[in-house]
Formats: C-alpha cells, sequence, structure tokens
C-alpha cells in the first residue's frame, strides 16, 4: 500500500502548478501562522496550564489571552464561554451529546436538517437508536431550511436543535437569527447549537446577537491548523462532558491543553478578522473568479447551492456532468489542482453526498461534483492555474466517459 | 461513511492516463453494457468479432473511477485476439491480478468489466446456437453487475418517493 502511494507521488514530481483548494477537508496552514505556534513547542508556554511553574503559568496566560481574542472575534460575552475542544468533530459531539446528556428530564426529542454534516448527523442518528426521536428539517434547492417545517417540529420535549449557519458543502447561509428565534419561542428551554465553521471569519455574525446556545468554531477551516476547535458555550448553559479525565483550564474538555495548536488557531482568527472585509471580499473574488471561469470554459455544469449574497464567500461547488468525480479528482492532481468530489466510493455504489441529494440533484448530477474553498491567501495565480487545468482535465475524462451513460 | 484512501498501484495510474483501447467502435459485432451512472459505475464494451469467433479488435468506454477505467482497459486488452470460448473462461479475478490488486472498495469495478464482457459474448449467440462452454445461467459477473444495476434502481425509486412526500 505505502508503496503506491510513493509511486503516486513520484507521478506529480515537477509540477508547475501546486493549488490547495481543498479547504473543505484540511487547511494549508499559512507560514505566519505556523511561525506563531512554534515557540510554543519548546520556547515558552510548553508547560501544563494547571501547574504551579513558570511553563505552566505562561500556558495559561497564552491560553486565556487566547480564548479572550477568539471571544471577542465571535462576539462572546465572556472568555469563558470559549472552550477548546480537539476540533470541529468533537465540538459537534460535545454539543449534542453534552446537551442530550444534560438534559434527560426535559424530553427525548432532537431535531436537525437534512443538510447538517455527518459528525452533527450520524450523532444525532447514534442518539436516535438509543430511544431519542429526531426530526431533520427538509431544505430547498438552494439549501436553505424549511423554516414553517421547523416551527412544526420543535415542540415541549425538544432538547436540542442543531443547525449549521453556512452549510460545508454548498455554502448556504442559512437565516440562523431567525431560526434560533423560531426555536426558543416554540420552547425557551431548548437548546440551540448551531455549526458555525464554515461561518466564522467568513461572514458576519456575532454569537450574542445570533441568539444561540452553542456554536462550534473550527480552525482550518479558517486556514489554521488541524486539531483544534472551540465550543461555544452561553453563559448559565449547562452541557454535560462526555470524556472523563484530568479537567485543566477547559472545563468541558479533559486533558492536557495544546497550547501551540491554540495558538495557531487564534492566530488564524486574527488574520481573518483583522481586515474582515478585505479578505472576505477577495475570497468572494477568487471565487466568483474560477466559478464564472469554469462556467465560460466548461459546457454541461451545474452550481450546486444558491448564487450571491446568500453564499459563503469562499464556497464553490460545481457539477460536471458525464464526469466522474474521483477520476476527475486524480486527474487534477496530476497537474497540480487539488480538491474533492462530493460522492465517496461505498463496497458496490458511489454514495452521493447527502447534502447534494437533499438539494434534489439526480445521482448522475452528485457524482461529477467538485467541492472548491479559496482563502484569503490564495491569489490571482493560483485561479488562473485552476482555470488553465481545469477544461481539459475535464475534457479528458469525458473523452473516457464518450457515449456511456447517454439517454 | 468511510472515505478509504485509494493508494491505486502504478498499473492503474499508467492505464488511467493513458488508456488502451479507448472509445467508440463504429463497426463493432457487438456492444454491451453494464452498471448505470446512478451507480457512477457505467461501461460500454464494443467487440469486432471474425467469422472464425475470434475477437480481432475491443474497445471501451467508461464512466467511472480511475479503477473502473483500468480494469475496463485492461480487459479489452486481455481478451483481444482470443477466441471467445477462451474469453469467456477470463474472471474477474483474472483482471484483478492483471492490474495489479485492487483497493477492496473498487473489486466491483474488476467484477463490472468482466461482466460487461460476458453479456457482450452472450448477447452475440442471441440468434445463433448457444455453444456448449456457455452456461445458460448468469455467470458470477452477470448476475452481480444485475445486482448492483438493480440496487441503483431501488435507491432512484426511493428518491423519487422521497421527493414527492
Amino acid at each position: 500500500m505505502i508503496e503506491n502511494v510513493k509511486e503516486l507521488l513520484r507521478a506529480h514530481e515537477g509540477l508547475e502548478c501546486d493549488v490547495y483548494l481543498d479547504g473543505e477537508n484540511s487547511s494549508r496552514v499559512p507560514d505566519e501562522v505556523v511561525k506563531a505556534m512554534i515557540p510554543y513547542f519548546n520556547q515558552s508556554g510548553y508547560g501544563n496550564p494547571t501547574l504551579t511553574h513558570k511553563p505552566g503559568w505562561e500556558a495559561y496566560e497564552t491560553i486565556m489571552e487566547s480564548a479572550q481574542k477568539i471571544a471577542s472575534f465571535s462576539g462572546c460575552k465572556t472568555l469563558e464561554e470559549i472552550n477548546f475542544t480537539p476540533g470541529e468533530t468533537e465540538a459537534n459531539n460535545l454539543a449534542i451529546l453534552g446537551t442530550a446528556a444534560s438534559t434527560r428530564e426535559k424530553g427525548k426529542k432532537i431535531v436537525i436538517s437534512e443538510i447538517e454534516p455527518i459528525n452533527v448527523l450520524n450523532v444525532a442518528e447514534m442518539l436516535q437508536k438509543t430511544g431519542f426521536t429526531l426530526t431533520k428539517i427538509p431544505v430547498d434547492e438552494e439549501g436553505f431550511l424549511n423554516l414553517e417545517r421547523l416551527k412544526e417540529a420543535v415542540d415541549r420535549e425538544t432538547v436540542l436543535v442543531s443547525l449549521s449557519a453556512v452549510n460545508h458543502e454548498i455554502g448556504t447561509v442559512q437565516p440562523i437569527k431567525e431560526a434560533a428565534k423560531i426555536v426558543k419561542e416554540k420552547n425557551a428551554t431548548t437548546v440551540f447549537h448551531t455549526d458555525a465553521s464554515d461561518a466564522y471569519g467568513k461572514i458576519p455574525f456575532n454569537l450574542q446577537d445570533l441568539g444561540a446556545d452553542l456554536a462550534t468554531l473550527s480552525s482550518y477551516k479558517i486556514s489554521g491548523p488541524r486539531g483544534i476547535g472551540a465550543l461555544y458555550v452561553k453563559e448559565r448553559v449547562n452541557i454535560e462532558k462526555i470524556l472523563e479525565g484530568q479537567i485543566g483550564t477547559q472545563r468541558l474538555w479533559p486533558g492536557v491543553e495544546n497550547t501551540p495548536l491554540i495558538v495557531g488557531f487564534t492566530k488564524a482568527s486574527e488574520l481573518a478578522f483583522e481586515n474582515f472585509e478585505q479578505g472576505t471580499d477577495r475570497m468572494r473574488q477568487l471565487r466568483d473568479k474560477l466559478t464564472e471561469g469554469i462556467f465560460s470554459r466548461v459546457s454541461d455544469v451545474l452550481l450546486n447551492g444558491p448564487r450571491g449574497e446568500k453564499r459563503a464567500p469562499d464556497n464553490a461547488n460545481i457539477s460536471f456532468l458525464r464526469c466522474e468525480g474521483e477520476a476527475l479528482t486524480i486527474e487534477l492532481s496530476l497537474s497540480g489542482i487539488y480538491v474533492s468530489s462530493g460522492s465517496a466510493c461505498s463496497r458496490r455504489l458511489l454514495q452521493p453526498s447527502h447534502v447534494l441529494v437533499a438539494i434534489g440533484r439526480k445521482f448522475d448530477q452528485a457524482h461529477g461534483s467538485i467541492l472548491m474553498k479559496v482563502t484569503r491567501f490564495h491569489t490571482e495565480e493560483d485561479i488562473n492555474c485552476a482555470l488553465n487545468i481545469i477544461p481539459q482535465a475535464v475534457e479528458r475524462i469525458r473523452g473516457i466517459t464518450g457515449s456511456t451513460g447517454a439517454e | 461513511m468511510s472515505r478509504a484512501p485509494l493508494p491505486y498501484n502504478p498499473k492503474i495510474l499508467e492505464l488511467f492516463q493513458h488508456p488502451k483501447n479507448l472509445g467508440k467502435m463504429e463497426d463493432a459485432t457487438v456492444v454491451s453494457v453494464a452498471g448505470n451512472p446512478m451507480c457512477g459505475d457505467m461501461i460500454t464494451f464494443y467487440l469486432k468479432i471474425n467469422d472464425q469467433d475470434v475477437i480481432e479488435r475491443a474497445s471501451f468506454e467508461s464512466y467511472g473511477c480511475a479503477a473502473n477505467i483500468a480494469t475496463s482497459s485492461i480487459v479489452t486488452e486481455m481478451i483481444k485476439g482470443m477466441k471467445l470460448e477462451d474469453a469467456w473462461k477470463v474472471s474477474y479475478k483474472n483482471v484483478t491480478d492483471a492490474v495489479g490488486g485492487l483497493p477492496s472498495v473498487k473489486f466491483h469495478c474488476g467484477i463490472l468489466a468482466v461482466g460487461a464482457l460476458k453479456r457482450a459474448i452472450r448477447k452475440y449467440f442471441e440468434n445463433k446456437q448457444s455453444p456448449s462452454w456457455m452456461q445458460p445461467e448468469p455467470s458470477f459477473e452477470e448476475k452481480q453487475a444485475l445486482e448492483e444495476e438493480e440496487l441503483a434502481r431501488m435507491l432512484s425509486k426511493r428518491m423519487k418517493a422521497a421527493e414527492g412526500k
């Protein structure tokens, strides 16, 4: 297996382009973020922040200052509302399982949408197996929540509603404040969680104003390091921790705090928020150049998700008809463009993304979907590279498809 | 749903980048199809068969992943110049070996390619006397191809039903 991978990597030698557009699945961390992290491995703050010595106190100071910055960027009331976790998956698990555990007497109903990420969807379905009633709110063809159905779904026994602020695959910016209001009006005790991973640093929002009880923030989705994220827990909202161990500065997540990663997350947040409008304008401009460039150069393409202001500025999700997604990702990689496909191969059938199915895409439309996310660190040149390579890659794969599958 | 890493071997990469016998054959004696676009996996085979029942030429088109493309391509290479009787004996195991092994989630690609081949041979004998070496009941690969297509149809129906609700 490893030999095969070495060969695959050798096939990439000497590439002119090297453009990472797979921000959905990991991050390419900019140098200034890496540089900010390095001292915390061995020069300062490498101690355990709960211990009574200099490296420990340095760590404590660094973590608290980091939490303060992220709290202010996201509009928290206090820094205690920021709880660092090892990432978005863990924060979403904590939000859902931690709420379910703390509200046992109040009811057993959970509401999510049809297009939540699998670290919400699978967790909710796991609870369903243990006796919770799960309702999935449908979305329209652009991925917008059906708020009428949300209103109907929430009742006295609903303990948790979890809805993403921005969809991770198709970039739909949800009316999340309105959704929170609807939920609270139906049941003021229902805990409202939003996975804001694709909103933080990308669209303007303020957690206090949003009306959410819990919100997930992610580091790698803003080009910070992987392995770190945070769950916002509003003052006086109680959820239980889901892992046991030594509790330090983070009351909901045991284990030794990862100070370098927290510093990286904070540095990436600073870069995202220092010139917020400039950065998001830049993302939108590069994303539009990418999308429009593809639409003008390639025939038979579909945009998945909404256009304009109701779409996150970084997200491009395009279906290339008669072009199988996995084959296209490999072809693009061999030319130095790194993207992901909306379908994942199971044993027998290619499983289309549940998000694309929920917005009404047919299987064969979903199979050729490619998800790309631009960052504020991409350049015009990166997008030009992608636009030079994508049309010829699609053409080659379509050449293999030929007349196969034509009606 | 797991996203298994797919460490394709050099042979598959080579066939993906430079597939042999690619493209529609205008003067094909027989054309067969296996899979459908909903599976994310579909192959068309074109065979030129002479009157001695020898495959003179074979070509393919594929809507599918790298493994699908590579296995289809290798099948057309393997059967070129073969008598139909010998081509019928090609199994998905031979194909998997010929491409130097497949990741387990991609076994079905080799099966589908052989399913398409066997359908083509069966189709060739449709209005002729069936040879003794070709069993009347579907081979393993033909059965698997049918199952995959049926599964996709079922899922599609379920989706249509869900849309209507």
